[in-house]
């Protein structure tokens, strides 16, 4: 029975009930419990079943590093799974339930896999399900997913707020326990910027609970009176409940402020993530008690000797009322003496130490508690829920000498510094005999922008495990990073007295000697159901490196990522590899330290401002025309424009029929406008272009293409000769940054002594394209200037006024039609479009979208960047010779056009395709060709780029890429369809429409 | 997550500001040189672990083009420096000999 005492809990208030549920079940708890304190007073230690073979798990630990109690919190919007129960603040109307079973906690069937443990071994995953092939998908798969994962995955978005927030500091400390706050009041001192972090709700860490004396007070007094001096600081930042989640290249640290999971609904953001930029940071991060490995260590009621002692000093909560001690060092002492103040039973403490002579015990001892040294528990009685052990020599084999009924089983392994923000950088550890743990090696630590160390190990974390020793350490360490940044401390150092502690003895198997059936039931990782005899297996198969059999294994590899299983997993490696410890060394540790909700790393970067979108002048226009919006790159383009019950298939249509027959409006402001000016402006175009582009006579519109370096096709565009010493460059609408980018590069690093200036001037312009035969009358009726085929011909470009706006005419065609695209200030854009539509509405003119565009310009045999590219393609592929100066020495990508592979006859080519029954050729198919390749897949010759159905031609047209291109004209070929059909096709010229180009220029 | 200086604009600019650009000092290779010459210029990269020369632009900031040279091990930086140089500057090499005596130089 674990229960509530009538006494006690420096944390709860008595006064305060809460009422919460649990599966279910009604419970009352006290206002500064945490869950795990609450579940216990109400007698409720079966928290959870284990992933592999569903065991009964309990609660192990009192804080982060708790592997079992993880719970499903809250319900719908508000449901969060795999939240830590002894990190959970209690709060009234929690609800919480238990996690991995079915059909319930007590009662759960999956438990049959423990029976089946034999032939679940490490690697199962590997060994098990390879044969039959069929059973994968069958038996297996299903199987394992129906099992796989703690949590339920939650079925309603997220309902809460999240927010981040920025800072700077000089000194960040990471840890509110004594040594966090003795660091921080030297750092403090110096007048330094200190922000002090600590992810629990109450500051002083372990101390309090350890009842040791700081300047002759007890531990609390010093704490608060600290705490009280820190916060008049303005030099100083403090936040509790804010988890300090990984330290990052050059001081960059991430936090998770915890603001409102305690107080849901009153308003605030759930968390706060913290992004930091830090001078230095000091790591005062404590330390983690390890459990010992004996058979039977996974039943519930076996506890951490420290989670024991936390749960009755701190919250009045007694996990059991015979409690037997197991332990290798005298720290745990201090539970029993705590136990036994508390009025409980301590029938025995097991000390696997040969002798035991420390101050603690002899207090233990004083108290008339027994004390057998040199033993160790052979095995934990119980099922689910400890009755007893079972106890044995620590030098033997497992005979059981004598067996004593308990109900809670306290055991301490020793304690292992929390290293992980002193390595998440590459910071490196090594080996401490003495007290057999690895801790921060300060000769090489993760290293800052300036090459000096980053971060700073203090207190417990740095192996300073005594109150005493932390803050001594803690001290040193910090006047140090104060002396590294250049200034002085003031004030004196606080000093502790505490019971001092004889030399602990590692044991990583209770008993040493243990059998194969002890050693199949002592447990490492309990989340993941790794047990000793898992990672002797796991060597014995040649898993030898650490990382290797951590993956085999899954040991370490659970939600709480090793902090308990870690370094016994290790050694036991260590030893079935007889190699010493510090020779098989650690995993790598990452952030987070803890999990950090992903709510939490999103912030407010969700729904309309998860990216910035960016709208045209006529955006709105588009939205109260119905238009059909499509995202291209953050811009949003009106695809097509429905117009009553259309579909938009049909929509588009519409929008070319009447395009070819009356005309229509395209908002092509998105279209990328880079001006290039200066001396050496045609120069410059003339290496970025594969045609010349520096003799375009003033007034004139060419076609040109940018290839890459390796002469792949990277960007196409009009480029508009504006005067003598500047050109309008026009690129694709995703392409305007990206080539802005590339001049910059070329002009800034290669030739810098150019006289070229560049400006993307792509969001001050509003583009329309005005296309169809009757594209000139209705500029004729806006009036202004003349747009004459011959003051204006076909790719020309005149200055002039439309409808008393400024505006510049291009007369450049993208559909085939007679067409002009007209640029005005962005501002004026809107002006002119509704001009436009008012004054052409008896000429019938409509807008379209983007999807009649496209259609219209594969009807022309034009090429689209990124349908008939892909980054592999070079012009010559697409027939675009024509785009390409023979006469340059060079230009950007022309030698990579120059390998000899690309000039191979089997590359593949552009040609139009035509389906010999009309129908559209599926997007991304095939050509096929005889026979198969290594791999038993059909044999290809080329593959669609571009297809549509044509609503001018009545009929499904294509282009496409295909071995030997424009020489396979009226050759027949096969395309693949879905499921696994095929579509005859002939070859034929892309140029569907009007091949002459007499539409378009009139 | 690295911070770099801009030698233009003197800012300490971070991730949201900068974008890289691979390796620094890179002569290029046009039409007429050899397939070696063209191979090592297109895809021969160092790629070492410790001292390295980088191309970075401080994309959102003054927009313009600057070389760092940091190590690739230890992320410190020992200096940046304008793109308008054809190898480091004589101070930076000597900052870096100074600090990484075994390392080989720059060529």
């Amino acid at each position: 029975m674990s229960t509530r005492l009538q006494k006690g809990g420096r944390l709860i208030d008595r006064s305060s009930a809460v009422e919460f549920t649990f599966n279910s079940k009604r419970m009352r708890g006290f206002q500064g419990d945490t869950l795990a304190a609450a579940l216990l007073a109400n007698d409720q230690m079966l928290v959870g079943r284990s992933f592999k073979y569903h065991r009964p798990r309990g609660i192990v630990a009192s804080g982060a590093e708790e592997p079992n109690a993880l719970i499903n919190m809250g319900t719908g919007a508000q449901f969060a799974p795999n939240q830590r129960a002894t990190t959970t603040e209690l709060f009234a109307g929690l609800t919480a339930r238990s996690q991995n079973h079915w059909p319930s906690l007590e009662m759960d069937i999956g438990v049959v896999n423990g029976l089946f443990a034999r032939f679940l071994p490490a690697g199962f995953y590997y060994k098990t399900f390879i044969h039959p092939r069929a059973a994968w998908k069958h038996v297996f798969e299903p199987f394992i997913r129906q099992s796989a994962g703690l949590g339920q995955a939650p079925t309603e978005a997220d309902g809460d707020r999240y927010e981040h927030a920025y800072a700077f500091c000089d000194i960040l400390i990471a840890g509110g326990g004594i040594a966090g706050l003795q660091a921080a009041l030297v750092a403090a001192s110096s007048g330094a910027r200190v922000m002090l972090l600590e992810q629990n709700a109450h500051w002083g860490g372990r101390a309090p609970v350890d009842g040791d004396l700081i300047n002759g007070k007890p531990a609390e007094e010093w704490i608060k009176a600290v705490l009280e001096a820190l916060g008049k600081m303005e030099n100083v930042t403090m936040r509790s409940r804010c988890m300090v989640a990984g330290s990052y290249d050059h001081g960059y640290v991430l936090a998770d402020e915890n603001i409102a999971d305690h107080t849901p609904g009153d308003g605030r953001p759930k968390h706060r993530l913290w992004r930091i930029r830090a001078g230095r940071i000091i790591a005062a991060t404590g330390a983690l008690e390890r459990p010992l490995a004996f058979a039977g260590n996974d039943i519930p009621g076996v506890m951490l000797a420290s989670a024991v002692r936390d749960y009755v000093v701190n919250y009045g909560v007694s996990a059991g009322d015979r409690t037997v001690l197991v332990t290798n060092n005298d720290d745990a002492y201090r539970t029993a003496i705590a136990l036994r103040e508390a009025g409980l039973e301590v029938p025995l403490i097991i000390d696997a130490r040969a002798e035991v002579t420390g101050d603690l015990p002899a207090k233990a001892r004083a108290m008339g508690i027994r004390i057998t040294s040199g033993r160790a528990v052979v095995k934990v009685k119980g099922g689910a829920r400890v009755s007893g052990v079972a106890i044995g020599l620590q030098a033997g084999e497992g005979a059981v000498l004598e067996e004593v009924v308990c109900d809670v089983v306290a055991m301490s392994g020793g304690w292992s510094p929390v290293v992980h923000l002193f390595s998440h950088c590459g910071g490196k550890l090594i080996w401490d005999d003495a007290q057999a743990h690895f801790r921060p090696d300060s000769a090489r630590p993760p290293t800052n922008q300036d090459g000096a160390s980053m971060v700073f190990a203090a207190g417990a974390a740095n192996g300073a495990l005594q109150g005493d020793a932390a803050l001594a350490d803690a001290g040193r360490v910090a006047s140090n990073v104060v002396g590294e940044l250049g200034l002085k401390t003031r004030g004196k150092l606080a000093k502790a007295v505490v019971c001092s502690e004889a030399a602990m003895e590692p044991v990583w198997v209770m008993p040493q000697g243990a059998n194969t059936v002890l050693r199949a039931k002592m447990w490492l990782d309990f989340q993941n159901d790794v047990k000793v005899s898992d990672v002797q297996l796991a060597a014995r198969e040649g898993y030898t490196s650490v990382e290797h059999a951590k993956r085999y294994t899954t040991l370490g590899m659970a939600t709480d990522q090793g902090k308990l299983s870690n370094i016994n997993g290790l050694a036991v490696l260590s030893g079935a590899l007889n190699e010493p410890i510090p020779a098989v060394g650690t995993t790598t540790f990452r952030p987070p330290y803890t999990p950090v909700p992903l709510g939490a790393l999103a912030g407010e970067s969700r729904g309309e401002i998860f990216q910035p979108l960016r709208r045209t002048p006529m955006h709105a226009w588009h939205e109260a025309h119905a238009a059909y919006l499509e995202p291209v790159g953050l811009w949003r383009r009106a695809y097509c424009y429905p117009r009553g019950p259309e579909t938009h298939e049909q929509a588009v249509h519409r929008e070319i029929l009447n395009t070819r027959a009356n005309v229509g409006l395209l908002d092509a402001s998105t279209l990328g406008k880079i001006v290039v000016k200066g001396p050496d402006a045609g120069r410059f175009l003339d290496m970025l272009y594969t045609n010349v582009m520096s003799n375009l006579p003033v007034g004139k519109c060419r076609y040109g293409l940018m290839c890459n370096e390796q002469g792949f096709l990277s960007d196409d565009g009009v480029v508009v000769r504006l005067s003598e010493d500047s050109w309008l460059c026009h690129t694709t609408t995703g392409g305007a940054e990206r080539i802005h980018g590339w001049m910059e590069d070329w002009l800034q690093c290669e030739w810098w002594d150019w006289q070229v200036y560049t400006a993307n001037v792509t969001e001050q312009y509003a583009q329309i394209a005005v296309a169809g035969p009757k594209a000139r009358q209705l500029l004729e009726k806006l009036g202004g200037m003349d747009v004459s085929k011959e003051s204006l011909p076909f790719m020309g470009f005149a200055e002039g006024t439309l409808a008393g706006l400024p505006v510049r005419v291009y007369r450049i065609s993208f559909s085939g039609e007679l067409s002009y695209e007209i640029a005005v200030a962005a501002s004026q854009g809107l002006a002119l479009w509704e001009k436009l539509i008012a004054a052409g509405a008896d000429l019938g003119v409509q807008p379209y979208g983007t999807e009649a565009m496209h259609v219209m310009r594969a009807e022309k045999g034009f090429i689209m960047m990124g349908d008939e590219t892909d980054g592999t393609v070079i012009p010559q592929d697409l027939n675009l010779g024509w785009a390409i100066s023979k006469k340059k020495a060079d230009y950007l990508g022309k030698r990579g056009q120059e390998r000899t592979y690309l000039a191979r006859p089997d590359r593949f080519k552009l040609a139009g395709f035509e389906t010999l029954d009309g129908s559209v050729i599926p997007d991304g198919a095939y050509i096929i060709a005889e026979g198969v390749n290594a791999n038993g897949q059909r044999n290809t010759q080329g593959r669609v780029t571009s297809t549509y159905h044509s609503p001018t031609l009545g009929r499904g047209i294509a282009m496409g890429l295909i071995v030997g291109g424009m020489d396979r004209l009226g050759d027949v070929v096969e395309f693949n369809t879905l499921p696994n059909g095929t579509v005859k096709a002939r070859v034929v010229d892309p140029v569907f429409y009007d091949k002459e180009g007499e539409m378009q220029n009139v | 997550m690295l911070i770099l200086e801009c030698p233009y604009c003197g800012v300490k600019a971070d991730e949201t500001e900068l974008a890289p650009g691979y390796e620094a000092h890179l002569k290029r290779f046009g039409p007429s040189s050899s397939p070696e010459e063209f191979e090592a210029y297109m895809f021969a990269r160092k790629n070492p672990k410790g001292v390295h020369f980088e191309r970075w632009r401080h994309a959102y900031g003054c927009g313009k083009w600057f070389l760092a040279a940091r190590d690739t091990a230890t992320l410190e930086v020992f200096g940046t420096y304008p793109a308008q140089v054809g190898e480091p500057p004589a101070e930076i090499i000597a900052k870096i000999k100074a600090k990484r005596p075994d390392w080989k130089g720059f060529k």
